[in-house]
Formats: C-alpha cells, structure tokens, sequence
C-alpha cells in the first residue's frame, strides 16, 4: 500500500474526531487534566504523547510476532518505560521550565491508558506502518483536547494565551473584567471535557450513548 | 506523630488522586457503574498503594536516589541513579500485584473472589505510579509517612469512586440531555464533586 492511501489517511484523521481518544474511548484521562491550566505546558504533553504512542506502537508492532502473550504487558511497559525515560531526558536538557511544571505528570504516561490501550487493541495485530500512524493519530487527537481545555482554562483563568497578556492588551481590565479564577482550579478541567463531550455527541448523533 | 497523622489527612482530602491529580480517572469511569463492584476496585488500590509506595520509599531511598549507595561503599557516594526510577517503580508494581494476586489466591479464596478481577486492572493504574511519583518528589521523611500517603491517597480514592458510583446510581432515572448521557454526565459531576471537596482545602492538623 502506497503511504497516502485512503485507509492510511483515515488511521490517522479517525482519531481525531470520532474515535478521540478522550472524549469516545474513554482513554488516557489520567494524566490529561492536570496540565491543562497553561497552554504551552499543555502542547509539550501532547508532544511528548504523541511521540511514545507513535514509538511504542511502531516497535510492539515490530516486535509483536516475538511476544510471548503471557508476558507481553511487561514487555510493553518496558518499551513505554523506555520511550518515557527519553522524553523525560529531552524535557530536562531543553525545556526545563515545563519540565518542572509537568512534574510527575510525565512520568505518569507510562501507565497512560491510551498508550497500553493502542498496544493491546491495535499494534499487536497490525503491521509496523499502520501502527505508527494510529499512534500518531491518537496521540494526536490526545493532543487536541488537551490544547482545547487549557486555550479555556489559560484565557478565562489567567487572561494570557502563551504568556502573552491577551485580556490586558485588549482593554478588558479597563471597563471591570476580572479573571474567573475558578478556571484555573483543577475540577473546571472535567467540566470543560463535559462539555466537549456534549458539543461533540450534539454533533455526531450516533456517538449517543442509549442509557 | 503529628506530621504523619496529617500527611494522612491531607492525602485523603486535600491531596485527593482523582480530584486534585485526576489519577486512576481510566478504572474510575469505567468501574464506577454500580456500588458493589466500585468497593472492590476501591479496596483493591488501598491495599495495593499501602504495599508499593512504602516499598518504592525503601528502593528510592536506599538505591536510586543521589548518594543512595553510600551504604554499599563509599566510592559510589555519588553516583545518581534517579533517572531510572520510572522504569524501576512500575517494574516494582507489576511484579508486587502479580505477587498479591497469587497471595491472596493462595490464603484467602473470599478475598481473592472479590478483588481477584481487579488486580490485573490496578498494574496499569495511574494513581498507584503517581502515588510512588508524588512519593519521590516530595521527599517525605520517614517510611512511615510513605506509608501513610500511599493508605491516605488509596482511602481517598476509595472514597471518590465509592460516592461518584452512588450518584450514578440514581442517575438512570434523572432526565439527562441525551448527549450529554454516560460520559459527559460523568465528567460534570465528578467536576462538582471536586468543587465540593475543595472545602476541605487549608485544613491542617
């Protein structure tokens, strides 16, 4: 199969909306929410998510003909663990900032479930190249809610976007506008993926759960 | 004494898993259906978090941390191991539930009946790897007080997912948009559940 073909396309755009990882297959909650108050904390995880997915799908599916299914979850946590370490690396050495921002959080996409999710339900059973795109796919549709939530939780809680003073510079502060500080407190995560989830079913009818 | 009785508190209330750290949301939306089935999983992550956080406080302590080799010989005084702690915590944590779920099968068949099922799910939980995380960021001082965090934070998991799984109970017969049904629904009450919970914020023994 040639790279562009519409099967591979689809593998990778059909995680973005309809089969989000967050929002459809329940997956990855975990360690999503915590870092969405900043932005740009936000996007670094959702790098880094994509980049394990991508990996560890990619050599699982290498690997998957050599698994001994008995063993094969720990197999799998070693080649995460190991995908993670590096990241974690890179984070230290050229964001170390964020690095320190993130704190455990990084750690934590070792037991990410949407990165074992990926392992048991796709790149087992499929072949190198696919998995790398469903990796990039999902870890891509990751990606996006986690960067929906905090653009929310940055502009109405601290009135930047990036750090820059997006509010200040318009002039709301002149004419009485305050900050909800609400935002930035940890339970206005989940209320925003409510309502995401919400938009989205609204949108997609078929998405409805029947109870 | 009083340092560890208010780690402990703190862990539950303040420093809940799920509604301050949102770890271990995965098994908590999807185990939270019914009550009974909750208090297993619930169980389970107490019992699992009291073992492996006081057993990680010992390897970080006396293996991975900077200069935690000094009691082997004094050469390795500096030698800093503590970028292998990821892999090295959820090594300890799938092998210490593989060895409870065959120590509980062995001595205690009822125990093992209820939370059998749910040991396999607890190795990949995020709240039990956080747990060990948080452990090792915030350098607590004594093993005791590990100890204290992992059964504080396991209670207070216990606690979230007990109450979400009640709400939700009573939750089929209310008239929900139909959107925003199942997960949406979920999502905004575990929010508010958070909000109500940050009452308990500032308390301090």
């Amino acid at each position: 199969m040639k790279l562009l073909s519409p099967e591979y396309i689809k593998l990778v755009t059909e995680p973005i909306n309809r089969k989000n990882p967050i929002t459809v297959q329940v997956l990855g909650i975990c360690s999503a929410l915590a870092i969405t108050v900043k932005l740009k904390p936000a996007i670094i995880m959702g790098l880094s998510v994509i980049f394990v997915v991508a990996f560890s799908n990619f050599i699982i599916s290498c690997l998957r003909n050599f698994i001994p299914s008995r063993v094969r979850i720990i197999v799998q946590l070693t080649v995460i663990a190991m995908l993670v370490i590096v990241v974690d690396q890179l984070l230290k050495a050229f964001v170390y900032d964020v690095s320190k921002q993130l704190s455990v959080f990084v750690g934590l996409i070792i037991t990410n479930c949407i990165i074992m999710g990926r392992l048991e339900a796709f790149a087992m059973t499929n072949k190198p190249i696919p998995a790398l795109l469903d990796g990039i796919g999902n870890g891509t549709g990751y990606a996006i809610i986690l960067i929906i939530v905090s653009f929310f939780r940055e502009l109405f809680g601290s009135g930047t976007l990036l750090n820059y003073p997006v509010v200040e510079k318009i002039g709301l502060y002149k004419i009485g506008y305050v900050n909800n500080g609400l935002m930035i407190l940890p339970p206005m995560a989940l209320i925003i993926v409510g309502v995401i989830i919400w938009i989205q079913r609204s949108k997609n009818k078929d998405l409805i759960e029947s109870r | 004494m009083e340092n560890i009785i208010n780690t402990f508190v703190r862990s539950i209330f303040i420093d809940n898993m799920i509604f301050a750290y949102f770890l271990g949301m995965c098994s908590y939306l999807a185990v939270s259906k019914t009550v009974k089935t909750s208090m297993g999983l619930g169980f389970a992550v107490i019992f699992v978090l009291s073992i492996t956080v006081p057993i990680n406080y010992l390897i970080e302590s006396y293996l991975l941390k900077p200069g935690a080799l000094k009691w082997i010989s004094n050469t390795l005084s500096d030698v800093d191991l503590s970028f292998l702690s990821f892999i090295i915590f959820i090594a300890v944590i799938a092998a210490i539930v593989q060895l409870v779920e065959m120590v509980v099968e062995k001595f205690s068949p009822v125990l093992y009946n209820s939370l059998g099922i749910f040991l396999p799910l607890i190795a990949v939980n995020c709240a039990i790897l956080g747990a060990s995380l948080f452990m090792q960021e915030r350098e607590y001082e004594s093993i005791y007080e590990a100890f204290a965090f992992g059964l504080g934070s396991g209670v207070g998991w216990f606690l979230a997912i007990v109450l979400l799984a009640a709400i939700r109970e009573r939750l089929k017969y209310s008239n929900i948009p139909a959107p925003l049904k199942g997960l949406g629904i979920t999502f905004i009450i575990t929010g508010l559940l958070g909000i109500a919970f940050m009452g308990f914020m500032g308390i301090k023994l």
